[in-house]
């Protein structure tokens, strides 16, 4: 041995107890060669980057109370005599899976804050990925090099919905069995295979002994085992892509700036994760959630009125409702269109904000990565499209509790439901147009303001009795920011016909395709930023006040 | 690695000289990039009393953040479940679980707010600019990984040794097949089940909340109802089942009032039977109108008139409300004079 490398080891021998911890991890798991690249992560600032963490943390929450709730819940539906301490119950007859969230919320100690503390968070982790996943959109986060993780975005949301729905149908209550219900008629619907699968989900005749069993593996283990699965991809693609930033001084598509992950985001993210534990533990101490002893154990000839799913299955509630009753009877078999297509429009409702990203990159043609986020005004066919598709989404939230807008509004139910079956059609068309309308009014005044300046609100008297108002020039910062974005030119496929006038053929899927790139980036669809031309003959010449 | 090695159309886009590119606003270019503004320091990077106020509020959070712990632990020892409190303006609470909500929220908060605080106040806020690199590989690696995975294929002679090839496709095809068909027992074939309920001919109503058979004269004009068939006890090991498919309601009308030929029919002094199995997915029928003759049901709002046949008048429903006929046995007693003609609740593929 080396007297070098005797020395080596000796002032490894003398090193801070943290440090020899970590070089015999390193030695085992390579772990500096990962610190070195991550440790001091830049991560840009602003508030709707605080999205995603919201989902993230709540999803933590779930993990962790819903292992907890597992220690006390009973999956099964032998129905059992209840005599806990919840005494307006006492003797009734219900599945052991009702009295064990029974005892939960009344004889475990903190169980019920423990359920109230899953449910609020459940009902948490949907809205911010609902949120979030806006906010990719509208932003164009999802462009190259993210289309993967835009799909496990919208993955985790779907398999969210399916999560919460399998959850809170597990208690076995009144309303929660009512869902299920609903779940079941929706599948007897379907052509040819509907009956048979309807009675493997159920072991046979609803409701039959075996779904609350089935629902519990499929919550617990199946379903947030893929999400852990795409949690992790997700958040190893967003370090890998290293984090979007919008325009600004010193920002660009090759650079990222902000601060480093430690120690100024280890703090703020950590510390973050308490906040939101925080205020859902709160929120769950004084807003009662889903109190299935009000409502009673799941009887299949019981119902109570105002019947609602949790807010993520609203849409398809409302699907379900403004649907016409149409049937179609032939040859001895019953087509259920009335049930039938609502469960073919509720995929389709996702699958359409899914697929938005590939059809965009398709028409731009554009094979180049972004990191710097637009403004959504500076799309606004795309802006104009996600806001159509909220339009739809929130109408068929509207049509779910058609009940209680009459209800509370004092409307007539049938009223609110032809509301629905018109607006869900009509309420996109107008919010896009609108939509579209202020994105390019927005964009006619960010190009005043480069061109022309800030408008003071001070009004100055020229000598020769003019009132004018001054404009202020903005700041180089501000220029370089509101001239920062991107603006494509619509794809041409050139004449039809060649000089010698013979027809060119061109394949319909291009014609298509410049069809969509005139929608989106054509005459209509931007306003040309200003360009140095236009900026130095209004900056320089006689027009400049 | 620089950005030369990497194609064009995978660079990303405006590099060049409006974007991207650090510059002072010139005559070429007035919306040049202008690099990161100045830092602007913060009170607590030039006042250290500042910065003091800051650790203070800090420890302070992380202290309240013990107490509130303290006090979880007191709380969870000291409060009885049962106890109820009245909060303004929310009502009454189990007073355990607002005490441990509020206790454990504090708990987790303080940790959040003070080291968020930290965070803003203490640590460096000098924002740092770190390169991107494409996240394609550059052209040299492409190669080396086309040309390896070649070798590999090459090796194994998968595209030579077709039947080695092919079978070993037809065998991964076929093996997931094993999985598929162990799925065949979660549930028995539907056969006719979705046809049958528990009515037949002789059995009689029995009132479901009295659990006592009906008689015509407990049914009076305007009340509705709900009757299970006689032998359904609620300790049944199939009780949920078959009432999924047995529940009935029960409403009396002045038989001048039934428009329907056949309900009239079916009825017995004007009282009809119907299913309460809503027909579009299965809810049960609650909600009856006096007046109307109208039922609707609470989940979809689908409208079904008792006084013509339980049509659909309003909602998603697909088809009429299956009657059931009835009539009165020596002994004075309702009873049913068969199964119902065609199968109750949501319409399925093989109702026909």
């Amino acid at each position: 041995m080396s007297t070098a490398a005797n020395e080596e080891t000796r002032s490894r021998g003398k090193a801070p107890a943290g440090e020899r911890v970590a070089d015999w991890a390193d030695g085992r798991l390579g772990i500096y060669a990962l610190a070195k690249s991550n440790m001091r992560k830049i991560f840009p600032d602003h508030w709707s980057f605080m999205l995603g963490e919201v989902c993230l943390y709540s999803f933590l929450i779930i993990i962790l109370t819903g292992v907890y709730l597992t220690l006390f819940f009973h999956p099964s539906m032998n129905e059992v005599e209840y005599h806990g301490s919840y005494v307006p119950l006492q003797g009734q007859l219900m599945s052991e899976a009702f009295s064990s969230t029974l005892h939960i919320s009344f004889d475990v100690r903190g169980g019920l804050l423990v359920r109230q503390i899953h449910h609020w968070a459940a009902l948490i982790f949907l809205a911010g990925m609902f949120v979030h996943m806006m906010r990719v959109f509208f932003t164009g986060a999802f462009r190259k090099p993210r289309e993967i993780n835009w799909l496990f975005g919208f993955l985790l949301f779907v398999l969210g919905m399916f999560t919460g729905f399998t959850g809170y149908s597990l208690p076995d209550d009144l309303l929660s069995g009512t869902g299920v219900r609903f779940m079941e008629g929706a599948v007897l619907s379907v052509p040819i295979v509907g009956t048979y699968l309807s009675f493997f989900l159920f072991g046979g005749q609803f409701p039959g002994h075996d779904f609350v069993a089935r629902f519990y593996s499929i919550h617990i283990l199946l379903l947030p085992g893929i999400m852990l699965g795409l949690v992790v991809g997700h958040l190893i693609l967003v370090i890998y892509h290293k984090h979007t930033q919008f325009a600004g001084p010193g920002k660009s598509e090759k650079n990222v700036v902000g601060m480093p992950l430690l120690p100024v985001y280890a703090a703020k993210a950590g510390g973050f994760f308490f906040l939101v534990f925080g205020v859902i533990a709160a929120i769950s101490a004084i807003a009662q959630i889903n109190p299935i002893w009000a409502m009673g154990p799941y009887r299949p000839d019981q119902v109570s009125t105002g019947a609602q799913p949790d807010w993520y299955m609203g849409f398809s509630e409302g699907l379900i409702r403004f649907m016409p009753g149409w049937e179609i009877n032939f040859w001895g078999h019953t087509l259920v269109l009335g049930v039938f297509i609502p469960l073919v429009i509720f995929p389709l409702v996702l699958v359409a904000i899914a697929v938005y990203p590939f059809i965009e990159s398709w028409v731009t043609g554009d094979k180049s990565e972004h990191h710097i986020l637009d403004r959504p005004r500076n799309a606004p066919t795309r802006t104009g499209l996600g806001v159509a598709w909220m339009t739809v989404y929130l109408t068929l939230l509207i049509g779910g509790g058609n009940d209680l807008w009459a209800t509370h509004f004092h409307l007539s139910i049938n009223a609110v439901t032809w509301f629905v079956r018109i607006f869900v059609f009509v309420g996109p068309v107008l919010a896009f147009l609108i939509t579209k309308r202020i994105c390019l009014g927005l964009q006619r005044r960010d190009r005043d303001k480069v061109l022309h300046g800030r408008e003071t609100g001070i009004i100055k008297r020229l000598p020769h009795g003019e009132f004018i108002e001054v404009h202020e020039p903005l700041s180089q910062e501000q220029l370089h920011t509101l001239t920062a974005h991107h603006q494509y030119e619509p794809a041409e496929i050139g004449p039809l016909v060649d000089e010698n006038g013979v027809e060119r053929k061109v394949a319909g899927t291009q014609k298509l395709r410049a069809k969509l790139s005139d929608a989106l980036y054509g005459e209509d669809s931007q306003i040309p930023k200003p360009t140095v031309e236009e900026y130095k003959e209004i900056t320089s010449g006689h027009g400049h006040h | 690695m620089s950005s030369q090695d990497i194609p064009d159309e995978n660079l990303p886009a405006e590099q060049e000289a409006a974007h991207g590119a650090v510059g002072v606003a010139d005559e070429k270019n007035p919306f040049a990039n202008p690099g990161l503004p100045p830092h602007e320091h913060r009170i607590q990077d030039t006042d250290e009393r500042a910065a003091k106020r800051s650790e203070r509020v800090v420890a302070l959070l992380f202290t309240v953040s013990m107490l509130a712990t303290v006090a979880f632990i007191a709380a969870y020892v000291a409060i009885p479940s049962d106890k109820s409190i009245f909060v303004f303006p929310i009502g009454h609470l189990s007073a355990l679980n607002f005490a441990l909500g509020l206790t454990l929220g504090t708990a987790l908060f303080c940790i959040g707010a003070g080291a968020v605080h930290w965070a803003r106040t203490l640590m460096s806020d000098v924002e740092i600019t770190d390169e991107r690199h494409p996240i394609a590989a550059p052209a040299d690696v492409r190669a080396k990984v086309i040309a390896d995975f070649k070798q590999g294929a090459k090796e194994s002679a998968i595209g030579r040794r077709g039947l080695i090839r092919t079978t070993m496709f037809g065998a991964l095809t076929l093996v997931p097949l094993a999985g598929v068909v162990l799925l065949r027992d979660l549930g028995p074939l539907p056969g006719t089940s979705l046809r049958h309920t528990l009515w037949s001919k002789g059995k009689l109503l029995v009132n479901m909340n009295t659990n006592e058979p009906l008689r015509p004269e407990d049914v009076a004009v305007g009340s509705l109802t709900f009757a299970k068939p006689e032998g359904l006890e609620e300790t049944d090991e199939e009780f949920q089942t078959e009432i999924a498919k047995a529940a009935l309601m029960i409403v009396r009308l002045q038989p001048d009032n039934i428009k329907d030929k056949r309900e009239l029919e079916w009825s017995h002094e004007g009282i009809v039977a119907y299913s309460k199995i809503c027909t579009h997915v299965g809810c049960p029928i609650s909600l009856y109108e006096q007046q109307t003759h109208h039922v609707l049901c609470p989940c979809h709002q689908s409208t079904f008139d008792l006084s013509d046949g339980a049509r659909v008048i309003f909602g998603p429903a697909g088809h009429a409300l299956p009657q059931l006929r009835i009539g009165v046995n020596d002994e004075g007693y309702l009873e049913a004079l068969g199964d119902f003609e065609e199968p109750v609740g949501p319409a399925f593929w093989e109702r026909g």
